[in-house]
């Protein structure tokens, strides 16, 4: 019944959202016609009610995961009745129709959070907005009932489920997609606000607000999601590896690079009517990136070590979607990008031209990873195999970060509209001085390639940077907004010095010993206690018990090498040890004959600050969007209190 | 009774992997690092720039596949005759097609992916100047 229950949701829901582009769209024209003004008033509740029917469609699937009902061809194929319930429950996501289940329910909602909650803006552009909502929303439903329908029932339940993908079985797996597809998600609804402004002619700064917390919220998640990814990738795969420039992983940068660039465009927009085509554009950007993703992920195309929901028909209705999408976004920008001024002016030592400059920055380095992305896929068509990875992006991609590091570091201290270059030299030599003495200190000191010290050096400066907007302030009175940029800024340093120590200065062995023999690491000798069979609720391993010292108490440390019978997968299940200058990283290889057993030992010099530092970047944008709405909010009320005022005079006079 | 089973498994298991032949295993260098720290240096580098073929998405150096030692061995070993990175990437690419190579060259077919990230940085520029420029 369950099943029957959410399918007749998600139809409804679909029919919902049909309305509300419609009645979205007929009320553009309420002018004209004036029997059409009341038509407008249905797409709020609309709205509503699709997000409610979507988030009902989405808890029906959930549960049918909960309980594994294996009558359910979706929860045969990708469940097992003995899975831990979270990672059945998780399983509900880890899968193609599920993900975008919950990709239409965050969808739905986020439409009936602006249907019940925005005030800000013309009730015309809020209608137009949930329009182009509806559109965007319309062809994923079509998608998904007409081609990953979650609910079809088997002609006869299955025995016994088919499983989950071991490597999907983890913590990871609960938290990484759904943060990435709200961020995805919050970003459509960023191009809805864009597409409903430049329809009703109202890309003003009070549109800018009103799109803000959506652009940071989405900037948030992705920022956790991609960092969630990189941990799970960390610590699953067993190399020790964080980012491999996977095409899917590319997927989820490219979102969050053009979200950057948006997030700092809008608040220009926001605060100085200044950026107004640029912010559009970049709301047009964004949106296609995170379709480009979803495209990327689900389609398989590119093939990647993400590949788990392979299929190529599927991949050809999300092109369409996409072709449509974009083209449609482009063109729409194209017809009325002539209608809006450019706004406010600003001189070259402002803040606005600093944001200006890292946000051509930071479309510069999407456009390199988006081309390293695509670029063996038009080279395949044009019948050449070509591999591009880790050493094109690194080198490639940092020609334009390092310059938009630089400004990054200056460019919060400057005032807006007009400053002078005299005024912040003082801390421009400082914040050189910093860079220069880091540089050389790493270069003597070390045999680090020239990107890590580079790195170190700007993240350096960086940290330093970061909050010096706070100096010479009031710290209570400081705007909580000013916090989060003040905090994100300081993550981008943390995770920069993290990633540039790691990659500078990480050690490697391998070594293959027997019980009681020991191998050195970094600061850590590493002895081999002995290597035991081992069994799980759904695996058995062979686990390793070694001894590891830095010359002070001995910890135990336990890696894995996991053997899962359904489906039949074998993943390695690495151990860390955290110090407080880094991470020893242990693994267990295969038996090496005559009793020995390979064992891989990594010393990673501050690694764990990658993620911290993104958690760090994370908070500074939830806080930012906290205070906004917060000064929003204050505003409005003093706006109406005024307003009460002035009429209580009037009619006193 | 499933759990019982599966623990009779991973003994097999355990015991059967050891018991697999000596001199097989001795001599690859898939898994041994170079006793020269220099030579081994450049043979990771070179590694991390390889693509393991039959995996997806992964260099030979952070891959459990049997392709992906025998390279390593591969390498290692002809880093260790003194053979320059180019050289084995070259014998490599020459065998397998530049599919093999994470780092595609500068000059030949693939010039594209370095000429448009230039083109993408004059326009960039283009750009920032034309902005401040109608200020005046």
């Amino acid at each position: 019944m369950t099943a029957e229950i959410g399918l007749a949701a998600l139809w409804m829901a679909a029919a919902l959202c049909v309305m509300q582009f419609i009645t979205g769209a007929l009320a553009l024209r309420a002018d004209t016609v004036s029997e059409g003004a009341d038509i407008g008033a249905i797409t709020r509740p609309a709205a509503i009610v699709q997000g409610l029917l979507a988030m009902t469609a989405f808890v029906c699937l959930l549960w049918l995961f909960a309980i594994t009902d294996l009558s359910v061809k979706l929860v045969a194929s990708n469940s097992h009745s003995d899975k831990p319930l979270l990672y059945k429950i998780t399983g509900a996501w880890g899968n193609h129709e599920g993900s975008m289940s919950l990709w239409i329910a965050v969808m739905a909602l986020s439409g009936a959070a602006i249907g019940a909650l925005e005030k800000r803006l013309p009730e015309k552009t809020i209608q137009a907005v949930l329009a182009a909502q509806g559109a965007v929303g319309a062809g994923f439903y079509a998608f998904i009932i007409g081609s990953s329908n979650p609910f079809e029932r088997l002609p006869t339940p299955a025995a016994q489920g088919a499983g989950l993908n071991p490597l999907l079985q983890d913590f990871g797996l609960a938290f990484h997609p759904p943060t990435l597809y709200m961020g995805y998600v919050g970003l459509s609804v960023a191009f809805s606000f864009v597409v409903g402004a430049l329809v009703t002619r109202q890309v003003t700064p009070d549109f800018a607000r009103a799109m803000r917390p959506w652009v940071l919220g989405a900037w948030v998640f992705l920022t956790l999601g991609i960092s969630a990814g990189s941990w799970w990738a960390y610590y699953e795969l067993g190399w020790g590896g964080w980012w491999f420039w996977d095409p899917v992983e590319n997927a989820s940068l490219m979102p969050w690079l053009a979200a950057t660039a948006l997030l700092h465009s809008v608040t220009v927009l926001a605060a100085r009517d200044a950026l107004r085509t640029w912010t559009v554009m970049l709301g047009v950007v964004a949106f296609s990136m995170s379709m480009l993703g979803t495209f990327i992920v689900r389609s398989g195309v590119l093939t990647s070590v993400h590949s788990f929901a392979v299929d190529p028909e599927r991949g050809a209705f999300i092109l369409i979607l996409l072709a449509i999408y974009i083209g449609g976004a482009l063109a729409l920008f194209a017809w009325r990008a002539g209608t809006i001024s450019e706004g406010k002016r600003f001189a070259l030592a402002s803040r606005e031209a600093a944001l200006v400059f890292n946000n051509i920055m930071l479309c510069a380095i999407l456009g390199v990873v988006l081309l390293g992305t695509l670029y063996p896929l038009m080279a395949e068509a044009m019948g050449d195999r070509v591999s591009v990875g880790a050493p094109y992006f690194n080198s490639v991609s940092a020609v334009f970060a390092l310059p938009m590091f630089a400004i990054m570091a200056v460019g919060p201290i400057l005032r807006w509209r007009q400053d002078s270059g005299g005024r912040i030299s003082k801390a421009a030599i400082l914040l050189a001085a910093i860079g220069i003495v880091t540089f050389v200190a790493g270069w003597l000191a070390s045999d680090a390639g020239i990107l890590p010290l580079l790195g170190l050096a700007f993240a350096a400066v960086l940290g330093v940077a970061s909050v010096l907007p706070l100096y010479s302030r009031s710290l209570r009175r400081t705007p909580l907004a000013t916090w989060g940029m003040v905090l994100a800024h300081l993550g981008i340093a943390v995770s920069l010095f993290g990633m540039a120590s790691e990659s500078g200065f990480s050690k490697e062995t391998l070594a293959a010993v027997s019980a009681g023999e020991s191998a050195a690491i970094g600061p850590y000798e590493v002895t081999l206690l002995g290597v035991e069979p081992l069994a799980g609720p759904n695996w058995t391993a062979l686990e390793a018990r070694l001894s590891v010292s830095d010359g002070s108490e001995p910890v135990v440390l336990r890696p894995q090498s996991r053997s899962y019978v359904q489906p039949v997968q074998t993943t390695t299940e690495s151990a860390l040890h955290n110090r407080w200058d880094g991470q020893l990283y242990v693994v267990l290889g295969q038996a090496a004959g005559d009793g020995r057993w390979q064992l891989r030992l990594w010393w990673k010099p501050f690694v764990t600050l990658i993620w911290y530092g993104s958690i760090l970047i994370a908070l500074g944008g939830a806080m930012a969007a906290v205070g906004h709405i917060m000064t929003g909010h204050r505003r409005r009320r003093l706006v109406v209190r005024l307003k009460e005022r002035r009429a209580e005079e009037a009619a006193l006079a | 009774m499933i759990r019982y089973l599966a623990f009779l498994a991973a003994l097999l298991i355990a015991i059967s992997s050891s018991a697999v032949p000596l001199s097989a295993q001795e001599t690859s260098l898939a898994n041994v690092q170079l006793s020269d720290p220099v030579q081994e240096a450049k043979a990771k580098e070179l590694m991390e720039s390889l693509r393991c073929l039959t995996c997806q998405s992964q260099s030979i150096a952070d891959s459990d596949a049997e392709m992906a030692e025998d390279m390593r061995h591969l390498v290692r070993t002809r880093v260790q005759a003194g053979e320059s990175s180019d050289e084995i990437r070259n014998w490599l690419v020459e065998r397998y097609g530049d599919y093999v190579s994470y780092s595609p060259d500068v000059i030949g077919p693939n010039w594209p992916l370095y000429a448009i990230p230039g083109l993408l940085l004059l326009v960039g520029i283009a750009l920032f100047l034309r902005r401040l420029r109608g200020r005046s």
